[in-house]
């Protein structure tokens, strides 16, 4: 069950790191740490093409973790910078503080 | 064989226990140090399973880019009171529940149909054939250049927008 490794395993440890990741961008109140999470969802899907590009002796796979990892920077880069000008206007970081267009 | 088992071990260990602090730490930059040693674990697994150029990849542009750049806006951010503050928000037991069935769900799921996934062992590779990174260059630049370039043009939206979005007046 342990012993060799097989892609189920790097599954488990993909869908587990995409639990945790999605568990923090639904459960913190920190807008960086959200973030984070954000990027720890992506790795957890880069995990899984990686482990089926192994699966089927494919580069393909490997090919759309790069796209991954750059959509993932761009996020990154339009993410901070929104939230650097949303700290300059409302003197907060925390999402439920944020309420301009709750009713 | 026994040395890749218990590498795989370590590295998943390394990538879920920093997923876990990253998540449930006070402090934003111990949950930025906590991330790079998750990201990091994501490197080693793609070393494990043969993916060179993208162990690199990860380690110049997670590690050295986009955690720079969290580390960056955790200094520009005053984050001082934030971390004296409440640090989850009301929903978090029903988050916490949804998530954890998701995981059931999904785990259930993978065990029933763990047959399917028996990994063949990989071909040996031809002694001077194409490397990792070449077999990577010579599928992104025929088969899949159009979406490439998409990807450049998106980068180029990424950074005027990220330039305009840290402008003084917005």
């Amino acid at each position: 069950m342990l012993y060799p490794v097989t892609t189920v395993h790097y599954l488990v440890l993909s869908a587990a790191l995409l639990l945790v990741g999605t568990a923090g961008v639904l459960a913190r109140r920190n807008i960086v740490i959200i973030l984070m999470s954000i990027e720890l969802i992506l790795n957890a899907v880069n995990i899984n093409l990686i482990a089926f590009s192994r699966y089927f002796h494919s580069v393909n796979g490997q090919i759309f973790a790069i796209f991954v990892i750059t959509v993932a920077v761009a996020e990154a880069a339009v993410g901070l910078g929104i939230l650097i000008a949303l700290f300059r206007n409302k003197e907060t970081v925390q999402a439920d503080e944020i309420e301009l267009l709750k009713w | 064989m026994l040395t890749d088992t218990l590498l795989f071990y370590f590295f998943a260990a390394v990538t879920l226990g920093g997923g876990i602090l990253t998540v449930t730490r006070k402090s934003a930059v111990h949950s930025a140090i906590a991330l790079i040693a998750s990201l990091l674990g994501v490197a080693g697994l793609f070393l494990l399973q043969q993916a060179e150029f993208l162990f690199a990849v990860q380690i110049v542009l997670y590690v050295g880019g986009i955690m720079v750049l969290f580390l960056f806006v955790i200094m520009l951010v005053n984050l001082e009171q934030a971390a004296h503050e409440r640090q989850f928000n009301k929903q978090w037991w029903l988050a916490l529940a949804c998530v954890l069935a998701v995981g059931a769900e999904v785990m259930y799921f993978l065990k029933k149909g763990a047959g399917a996934f028996r990994l063949a062992p990989a071909p040996a590779a031809a002694p001077g054939g194409p490397g990792n990174t070449q077999a990577i260059a010579d599928v992104l630049f025929s088969e899949y250049l159009l979406p490439f370039e998409i990807a450049s043009l998106l980068l180029l939206v990424a950074v005027v927008g990220s330039v305009i979005m840290a402008k003084k007046r917005i």
